[in-house]
C-alpha cells in the first residue's frame, strides 16, 4: 500500500441551473488572455448534446484516454510512443479550432463611428484569430438549453449507443446540465501522452499541471485527454489546462468555480488512495467494472492501518484528519451517491457527479405518480429506461444498477426528510433495502440540502515547511489566536474526526487547526 | 592559411568572417535563449488553426529536410577522398547523390510549397506568424529553392558541377580553421547565394521557432508514463513577468 492524497471534487447535478457563472468566473481568472479566447477550463454543457469540443466523448474518433491491448495491458488509445514520435509533425487526432469554436468578438467601434442616420448602427462578429468578419456556427455554449437539439443532439455519443428512440420535443425531452472541468485523473493520459514530460501530477495533492517552461508545443496532451480538457494556446504555442486553482487550494480555499457557484453544488475534499493499485484497477477488463474498481482504490480514512500508513508515507496529519472529514469521500464511498464521468476512458477521473434526480422525478410526476413517495418513484425510475440508460452511459460505462441505486438513495432522503419535517407517517422499506440508516439519511441531508460552506469545502492548506515553526513562535510570544475568546477559539473537533485537529504529526511538525468553529454535525 | 591567399577584403569578410560570426551567434544565441526564454521554446504548432494542408505539408517537409540534411553531411562533411578510397567510383557517387538528392528535393520543395501557401493564404495561420518567423521561413525558402536548383538543375539536368572540389573544401576548412575562400569565391553564383542564405538561417536559428528541432523528445521512449513532481516552495515572481527574466526575447504573444 502506498497511500497518496488527492484533492477531489463532487458536483451535485440536481442543483445545477445552467447559469454558467462558474465558466465566467473561471474565464475571468485564468483564460482572459490572447491565445485562450476559445478556452473554457470550466464549461457547462446541456445534456443530451454534443458537448465542447463537439462529440469529444467519441473516442473512436478522437483516440483519447487508455485502452487495453490484446494481452489486457493498458495502452494509450492513440498508439505507441514510437508512433507518437514518428507522427509528431502532424498529430492525427487533434481537434481543430472549429470543433471548439472560432472565437469572436464584436466590432463595437462601429457603434460610435457609424455616420449619423436613421438606422441604428449594428455590429457584426469579428474573428479573434484573424480580425475578419465571421458568421458563428458553433460554440462552447451553442446548445444551451437544448438549442438545436432536435436536429443535432441525436449525434450525442451517449445516445448513439442506445436502442431506444430519444424524444427531442421540448415537452418530453429529458434535460440536465453537466459542468465540466479537468478531472485531475489518478491515471492521467494527458501526462502519459506528453513526449516532453511537461505535464505532471503533483505528488502532494494530485493536481495535474503543465510546466510552461518545459512544454515544447507537441500538442499530444490535447488529443491524449479523453475529456479534451487540455487546450493549446495559439499565441504562446504551449498547452494550458485547469489548474484546480492550486494557489487557492494551497491556501485552503475552494476553487473559483466552486466558490462562485450560485447553486452551491460543488464539494471539495481529500481522498486517500493507494497509488500502487491504480494501474491494475485502470486495467480492469470489463468497462462496467471500472466504477467499482476505482472505488476499491480509495482508502478508508477511518481505518487506523490506513491512517498510520498515510502518516508514514509523509501525508501530514492534518491532511489525514481532513480526509476523515472529507465531504467528497462521504458522497463517493460512504453513501455511494456520486459517480465518475466516463470511467471507461480508464483515466480514473477525480471529479465525480451526483446524478440528477429532478428530471427523473419530473418525468415520474408527469406519469401520474407521487414524486415524494420513494416506492412509487422507484417503480417509475425503473420504468424510465431512457434517462437511466443515458445516465449510465455517462457515469458507469452503461451499467444501470449503480445509477439506479444512487437515484433511489436521493429519493429516500427526499421522502424521509419530508415526512419527518411535516410529521407524516412513512414506511422505511426503501431505506432498508438500500441499507441506509437514519444517520446516513441525515448525513446526506446535511451534505446535500443544508450544504453549509464548511461542510462543502474541507481543504487542508498546503504545507509551506516553515508554517509550523512560525506558529510555534507565535505561541511562545503569546500571540496566539487559540486562547479563550480569541478568534481561533474552536469548540471541540468535528465528531467524525475524533482525533486531534491541530497538534504535532509524526514528523514532529505542528499543524494549524482545520476548522475554527464546530461543524453542523455537532448539533 | 594558404586558402586565404589571393582574395580581396570583401571576400575575406563575406566567406570567412561572416560565417564565423554566424556560427558564434548560433552557439551563444542558443545558450542565451535556452537560459532566458524556456517559455518561448516551442514548435509553435498551428495545427489547431488548420489541419488539411498541414497533414501533408508538415510530414513531407520534415522527412524531406532530414534526408536533405543527411545528404549535406555526406556530400560536404565527408571528403571525396574517403568515398574514393573505399572504392565508390565517381560516377556511381554522382548518380546516387543526384537521384537521392532529387528525391529529397522533391519532398522538401513539395512540403515547403504547401507550408508556404498555408502561411500566406490561410488567414488564421498567417495571423500567428511573428516577424522573426517570417525571416527564418523566407531564408529557409531561399536555401531550399536554390539547393534544388543546384541538385536538379545543375546536377541532374545541367552539365554537373563538382561542389566537392570547391564548396565542400571551403566549408570543411571553416571547421578546420583553414577556410579555402578562393574555392567558394569562384563557385557559380547560385552556390554562393545558397551558402550565404544558409549562414543567415544558422544565425537566426536560435531566435526563431527553429529551436524546436533540438527538443526532439527521444527520452519519451523509456520514461515512465505518469510523471509525478513535488510541489517546491519558490520565491514569487516579479509582478507582471511570470518569472521570465527577459521579456523581450523571442516571440511576442
Ligand atoms: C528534429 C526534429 C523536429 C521535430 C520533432 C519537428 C517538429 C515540428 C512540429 C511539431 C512543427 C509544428 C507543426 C504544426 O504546425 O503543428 C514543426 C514546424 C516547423 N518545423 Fe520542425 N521539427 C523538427 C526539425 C525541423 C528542422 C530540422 C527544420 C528546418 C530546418 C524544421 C522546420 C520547421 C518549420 C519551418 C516549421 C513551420 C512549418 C509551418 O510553416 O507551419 N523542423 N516542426
Ligand atoms: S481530465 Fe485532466 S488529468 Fe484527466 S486526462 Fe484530461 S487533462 Fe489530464
Ligand atoms: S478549478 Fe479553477 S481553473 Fe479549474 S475550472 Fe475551476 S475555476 Fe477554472
Amino acid at each position: 500500500m502506498r497511500p497518496m492524497a488527492q484533492v477531489c471534487m463532487v458536483m451535485n447535478l440536481d442543483k445545477c441551473i445552467g447559469c454558467h457563472t462558474c465558466s465566467v468566473t473561471c474565464k475571468q481568472t485564468w483564460t482572459n488572455r490572447p491565445g485562450t479566447e476559445y478556452v473554457y477550463f470550466n464549461n457547462v454543457e446541456t445534456k443530451p448534446g454534443l458537448g465542447y469540443p463537439a462529440r469529444y466523448e467519441d473516442q473512436e474518433r478522437w483516440k483519447g484516454g487508455w485502452t487495453l491491448d490484446r494481452k489486457g495491458r493498458l495502452r494509450l488509445r492513440a498508439g505507441s510512443r514510437l508512433r507518437k514520435l514518428l507522427t509528431i509533425f502532424y498529430n492525427p487526432d487533434l481537434p481543430t479550432i472549429e470543433d471548439f469554436h472560432d472565437p469572436f468578438t464584436y466590432d463595437y467601434a462601429r457603434l460610435i463611428t457609424a455616420p449619423p442616420g436613421t438606422k441604428s448602427p449594428s455590429v457584426s462578429a469579428r474573428s479573434a484569430l484573424t480580425g475578419r468578419e465571421l458568421n458563428p456556427r458553433w460554440g462552447a455554449n451553442w446548445e444551451d438549453d437544448l438549442a438545436g437539439a432536435p436536429q443535432r443532439a441525436r449525434s450525442d455519443p451517449n445516445i448513439a449507443t442506445m436502442s431506444e428512440r430519444v424524444l427531442m420535443d421540448f415537452e418530453s425531452v429529458f434535460l440536465f446540465y453537466l459542468p465540466r472541468i479537468c478531472e485531475h485523473c489518478l491515471n492521467p493520459s494527458c501526462v502519459a501522452s506528453c513526449p516532453s514530460g511537461a505535464l505532471y501530477k503533483r505528488s502532494e495533492d494530485g493536481i495535474v499541471l503543465v510546466d510552461q517552461d518545459r512544454c515544447r508545443g507537441w500538442r499530444f496532451c490535447v488529443s491524449g485527454c479523453p475529456y479534451k480538457k487540455v487546450y493549446f494556446n495559439h499565441r504562446t504555442g504551449k498547452a494550458e489546462k485547469c489548474t484546480l486553482c492550486f494557489p487557492r487550494i494551497e491556501a485552503g480555499l475552494p476553487t473559483i468555480c466552486s466558490e462562485t457557484c450560485v447553486g452551491r453544488l460543488r464539494y471539495l475534499g481529500i481522498v486517500l488512495y493507494d497509488a500502487d493499485a491504480v494501474t491494475a484497477a485502470a486495467a480492469t477488463p470489463d468497462p462496467r467494472d471500472l466504477y467499482e474498481a476505482q472505488l476499491s482504490v480509495f482508502l478508508d480514512p477511518e481505518d487506523t492501518a490506513v491512517q498510520s500508513a498515510a502518516e508514514q508515507a509523509g501525508i501530514p496529519h492534518d491532511w489525514v484528519v481532513a480526509a476523515r472529514r472529507s465531504p467528497v469521500y462521504a458522497l463517493i464511498a460512504r453513501h455511494k451517491v456520486a459517480l465518475p464521468l466516463h470511467p471507461e476512458f480508464r483515466t480514473m477521473p477525480m471529479v465525480w457527479y451526483i446524478p440528477p434526480l429532478s428530471p427523473v422525478a419530473d418525468a415520474t410526476a408527469a406519469a401520474g405518480y407521487d414524486a415524494a413517495d420513494p416506492d412509487a418513484v422507484f417503480a417509475t425510475i425503473d420504468a424510465l429506461r431512457i434517462p437511466l440508460q443515458y445516465l449510465a452511459n455517462l457515469f458507469t460505462a452503461g451499467d444501470v444498477a449503480p445509477v439506479r441505486d444512487a437515484l433511489r438513495r436521493l429519493a429516500v432522503v427526499r421522502s424521509v426528510m419530508r415526512a419527518t419535517q411535516l410529521g407524516l407517517e412513512h414506511r422505511n422499506d426503501a431505506a432498508e433495502e438500500l441499507q441506509m440508516s437514519t444517520a446516513d439519511v441525515e448525513d446526506l441531508f446535511r451534505l446535500l440540502a443544508i450544504a453549509r460552506y464548511e461542510d462543502r469545502y474541507v481543504i487542508p492548506p498546503a504545507h509551506a515547511e516553515d508554517a509550523g515553526r512560525l506558529l510555534a513562535q507565535h505561541a511562545l510570544s503569546g500571540c496566539t489566536l487559540e486562547s479563550e475568546g480569541a478568534p481561533g477559539m474552536g469548540g471541540k473537533g468535528p465528531s467524525t474526526g475524533g482525533g486531534p485537529v491541530s497538534g504535532r504529526d509524526l514528523a514532529g511538525r505542528l499543524h494549524l487547526r482545520l476548522v475554527a468553529e464546530p461543524t453542523g454535525r455537532d448539533q | 592559411m594558404n586558402g586565404l591567399r589571393g582574395i580581396n577584403g570583401f571576400q575575406l569578410f563575406w566567406w570567412v568572417i561572416l560565417p564565423y560570426l554566424a556560427l558564434a551567434t548560433f552557439v551563444i544565441g542558443h545558450v542565451w535563449r535556452y537560459r532566458y526564454d524556456q517559455f518561448g521554446w516551442t514548435s509553435r504548432s498551428t495545427q489547431l488553426q488548420e489541419q488539411r494542408l498541414l497533414k501533408w505539408g508538415s510530414p513531407v517537409f520534415h522527412y524531406g529536410t532530414f534526408a536533405a540534411i543527411a545528404g549535406h553531411v555526406i556530400g560536404i562533411l565527408i571528403p571525396e577522398r574517403w568515398t574514393h578510397d573505399i572504392g565508390i567510383p565517381e560516377n556511381a557517387y554522382r548518380w546516387f547523390s543526384a537521384s537521392a538528392g532529387t528525391l529529397a528535393a522533391v519532398l522538401v520543395i513539395g512540403g515547403v510549397a504547401v507550408l508556404a501557401a498555408r502561411r500566406l493564404f490561410v488567414a488564421r495561420v498567417r495571423a500567428t506568424t511573428s516577424a522573426v518567423d517570417w525571416v527564418a521561413l523566407i531564408l529557409l525558402a531561399i536555401v531550399i529553392v536554390l539547393g534544388i536548383a543546384e541538385t536538379v538543375g545543375v546536377g541532374l539536368l545541367g552539365g554537373g558541377y563538382d561542389y566537392r572540389q570547391s564548396v565542400s573544401l571551403w566549408f570543411r576548412g571553416l571547421f578546420a580553421g583553414n577556410p579555402d575562400a578562393t574555392a567558394i569565391a569562384h563557385a557559380p553564383l547560385i552556390y554562393q547565394v545558397h551558402a550565404t542564405a544558409a549562414w543567415a538561417v544558422i544565425a537566426v536559428w536560435p531566435f526563431s521557432r527553429l529551436v524546436h528541432a533540438w527538443s526532439y523528445p527521444v527520452w519519451y521512449l523509456w520514461r515512465p508514463f505518469v510523471v509525478y513532481r513535488s510541489r517546491v516552495a519558490s520565491r514569487p515572481n516579479e509582478p507582471g513577468t511570470s518569472g521570465r527574466r527577459w521579456r523581450r526575447i523571442g516571440v511576442r504573444y
